[in-house]
């Protein structure tokens, strides 16, 4: 019975130090410099101007990174750190706006406007090139390779001749 | 009494710029040929009162007159005298008091060009650059006076004050707060100089441009007249660029030279028309075509050059909110808005007489690649403009801050960029007037084939990076169709003029530089782009904390702490800690690099200095990393390599070449002809 007992208390001991340690182990080495610099770099400070978050010096930024190292820790992975940075500080920590709402005008304007820039140019083009072409057309030179057979029937006429 | 002796000098040059603007107006109207000539001497006297003006701040700072608002902002006593005076341009006042007295300085050189020949232009080019002078010292007059003193009032009350208010004492701090460090380093005591000399000599063009419209002289005079400001305008411009980014890379310790901020957007966006419209021109003075959309450029880019100053001026790009509560901030949107109105409605009216002379032959000519150009240029305008513009726009209609930052402009740019390289290969193949495919195929061929090889060969040995490799096919196209230019040129004229290969090609670059000047501008465009395709695709970097004879890798590098000092510099107030770093490659020793970080106690600010190692092939760059802590136990090190960077600084010197070999000033046609009359008589003379 006490075998039995002692033999429990250790199955249960393994079990709940598993169940401790796994989460470590399934990440293996704690997170270095790089890998916190790897979110960071997509982020921005959320108190200065257009500073990435990896590079920015003041202190807290550096807090941040210490959380970003914190949660990498912990086992999330990039996409909910940077959700977390977001929910907190709002969509501008992004280095992208967000694609929804309002801000899909950022992806869509620019392309809109240098298309119609594109068809303004190509048919102004056409416009200058029409003066150039009609000429061309009813010249009769132009014609001549057209139709051999007038070509060599005018050569006979002026040979006659 | 010195301070307010300054302020007293900026508003007497104001008035006076108002009255060479009235002048010259009245003038016009009523043909009086005193009156404009009094605004044209008017407008040459505000050179030097801006300079007594500037000499009067520039003494207080030297001497440290920290009752001066300005003063204190940006000098401390431990600053050395040159960093003093380059404190001019370190803060707002100062730096838009610098911006008037550059553009007065250009306003007074075009004065003094001889106007024989354009006489009627001179009111509206006085007119033009009167206007901007006199508001900018309006700003300093009403907003920002750079000569404004503190006092303590009855109430207890600090404040900044042009007069000395009723019950007042003058308030004199011990010191000044010092200059931000980032400010004290060589490349930030040009680049602001020579991006300022880029704006401000843009107005030359647009005041003959508006000269040209208001007078009804819509002929190609205008663009004539004002190539060479344009060339020196653009050289300073881009100068003032490569030397941000230069600074960059130097002391904001992140490894890179360009970060698409929107105040560096803000610099580049006028460069971008700009550099739409030097190519433009060309088509108008060879067929005479696009004059509206001339006018359409320079116009824009005069606006763009105010947009920008107000860009990093105002705090607009803080906060939408910031640039309401920023006194200038209003100011500069009216009168963005008023200038823009005024000259585009100038345009409207003079629309019909500004048509095409020629039409365009051929979709390969060079004019249709020309305008292919100018639209690859607007494009990335575009996208440069929407990226600083909408952050603004989602605030201020959904309350919703966003950044919009490099991943945006990269993706949206480089397919434009690579566009543009593309076009340099091919334009200088094609012929004025008339281009077809088997004309172009028959001149591009031998450089094609030898691009594709080159581009092979980086298959095998550099990258397997497929956009790389397309940037490198780009490249080597362009340089090796510009160089095949050069050759047969030179071959051409050795044949015909019995001259030796070296010679023929000096004497063909002499007789053509702006053709000639404008391949090697080419040429050095594409050493940049090797450059950046380097650092952007190929950047590594790691950051560890390492303790003494601890090392880093990367890429092949092995990088071996070795020792730390720090130390303070009594004299400059300030605390250096400097690390070294052994670089080793394939266990050869290569360098020993020294990062450093400053810490300025009087402003409280770091700078970081990264230790570089740098060659052909690529840079080690070494940062201290200055936010954790640093001793022999451990210290935190970032290193970057970054690939083929320094083509980068070595095509701006090449471009800068470029530049003055296109602008160098030619013989004046009309001096010459007098001369050749007088050779001529001399002979018939002698016979």
């Amino acid at each position: 019975m006490k075998t039995q007992l002692h033999f429990t208390f250790f199955v249960l001991l393994i079990v709940l130090a598993g169940v401790l340690v796994a989460p470590v182990l399934a990440q293996g080495q704690p997170p270095t410099d790089d890998d916190v610099n790897a979110v960071a770099r997509q982020l921005y400070c959320p108190v200065c101007e257009n500073t990435p978050l990896d590079v920015c010096p003041t202190q807290a930024c550096a807090q941040w990174r210490d959380l970003i190292r914190s949660m990498l820790a912990e086992g999330k992975n990039e996409a909910e750190i940077k959700q977390y940075f977001v929910d907190n500080y709002g969509a501008r920590v992004l280095n992208e706006p967000p694609r929804e709402g309002l801000n899909w005008l950022v992806y869509i304007v620019p392309p809109l406007v240098i298309l119609v820039g594109a068809v303004i140019l190509v048919r102004t083009l056409r416009t200058w090139k029409k003066p150039q072409v009609v000429p061309q057309v009813e010249s009769p030179r132009a014609e001549a390779p057209v139709d051999d057979y007038v070509a060599r029937l005018e050569e006979e006429v002026r040979k006659k001749n | 009494m010195f301070a307010e002796f300054g302020y007293g000098v900026l508003v007497v040059t104001f008035v006076l710029a108002l009255y060479s603007v009235g002048a010259s107006i009245y003038g016009y109207f009523n043909k009086s040929a005193a009156l404009i000539e009094s605004a044209r001497r008017s407008m040459l006297l505000t050179f030097p009162l801006l300079t007594l003006a500037a000499g009067v701040l520039i003494a207080l700072l030297v001497r440290g007159d920290f009752q001066v608002q300005f003063v204190y902002e940006v000098t401390s006593k431990s600053m050395p005298t040159y960093l003093k005076v380059t404190a001019w341009w370190g803060g707002q006042s100062g730096s838009l008091l610098f911006w008037s007295w550059l553009m007065s300085a250009f306003a007074s050189a075009v004065m003094l060009r001889k106007w024989n020949r354009d006489q009627e232009f001179l009111p509206w080019v006085i007119v033009v650059t009167g206007v901007t002078v006199a508001f900018f010292l309006l700003l300093n007059i009403l907003f920002e006076n750079p000569f404004a003193r503190l006092f303590q009032t009855i109430d207890g009350n600090i404040a900044a004050y042009t007069f000395a208010p009723a019950n007042s004492t003058p308030l004199v701090p011990a010191d000044g707060r010092g200059l931000n460090p980032l400010l004290r380093h060589p490349g930030m005591v040009i680049h602001p100089p020579m991006l300022y000399l880029g704006f401000v000599s843009f107005i030359i063009p647009f005041a003959f441009a508006i000269a040209a419209l208001v007078t009804g002289r819509t002929d190609d005079r205008w663009i004539r007249v004002t190539r060479r400001w344009t060339l020196w305008a653009w050289l300073f411009l881009s100068f003032g660029l490569v030397l941000g980014g230069r600074w960059a890379y130097d002391v904001l310790g992140w490894g890179g030279y360009w970060g698409w901020d929107p105040v560096e957007i803000a610099a580049f966006m006028p460069w971008l028309t700009g550099t739409a419209f030097l190519h433009s021109v060309m088509i108008q003075e060879k067929r005479g075509m696009l004059k509206q959309w001339n006018m359409v450029l320079i116009i824009l880019t005069y606006a763009l050059v105010i947009f920008g100053t107000f860009l990093t001026r105002s705090g607009v790009l803080s906060s939408v909110h910031a640039f309401a509560q920023s006194a200038i901030g209003p100011s500069f949107f009216v009168f963005i808005g008023v200038t823009f109105v005024v000259s585009i409605g100038l345009l409207i009216y003079r629309w019909a007489d500004l048509r095409a002379e020629a039409e365009m032959k051929s979709m390969l000519s060079r004019e249709a690649l020309f305008l292919l150009n100018n639209l690859l240029f607007m494009s990335v305008l575009v996208v440069c403009f929407w990226g600083v513009i909408f952050p603004l726009i989602s605030e201020l209609f959904t309350g919703q801050k966003v950044t919009v930052g490099p991943p945006f402009y990269e993706r949206a740019n480089s397919p434009l960029f690579a566009g543009l390289m593309l076009l340099m290969a091919i334009a200088p193949l094609s012929a004025w007037g008339h281009s077809t495919v088997k004309t172009l195929g028959r001149a591009i061929w031998k450089p094609a084939i030898a691009a594709l090889v080159i581009t092979a060969i980086t298959f095998f040995t550099y990258t397997r990076n497929w956009i790389a490799l397309i940037g490198f096919f780009l490249v080597a196209l362009t340089v090796l169709v510009t160089l095949y230019e050069f050759w047969r040129g030179a071959r051409a004229r050795q044949h015909l003029q019995d001259e030796n290969f070296f010679t023929a090609l000096a004497r063909l670059t002499g007789r053509n530089r702006r053709r000639y000047g404008g391949y090697v501008i080419h040429i050095s465009m594409m050493l940049m782009a090797i450059g950046i395709l380097g650092i952007e695709l190929f950047q590594s970097q790691t950051q560890g904390t390492l303790q003494v004879n601890e090392s880093l890798e990367l890429q092949g590098y092995k990088l071996v702490y070795k020792d730390i000092a720090s130390w303070d510099d009594g004299n400059a107030n300030v605390n250096h800690t400097r690390a070294v770093m052994e670089v080793y490659k394939n266990d050869q020793w290569l360098a020993e690099l020294h990062p450093r970080t400053d810490y300025y106690f009087d402003s409280q600010q770091n700078m970081t200095l990264p230790g570089v190692r740098s060659t052909l092939g690529d840079d080690v760059y070494i940062i201290l990393v200055d936010w954790e802590p640093a001793s022999a136990i451990g210290a935190t090190f970032k290193i970057y390599v970054n690939p083929l960077v320094n083509w980068l600084w070595i095509g701006s010197l090449a471009f800068l070449f470029g530049v003055i070999i296109a602008a160098w000033p030619d013989k004046d046609p009309e001096r010459e002809m007098v001369r050749a009359g007088q050779r001529s008589r001399q002979n018939s003379a002698a016979d």
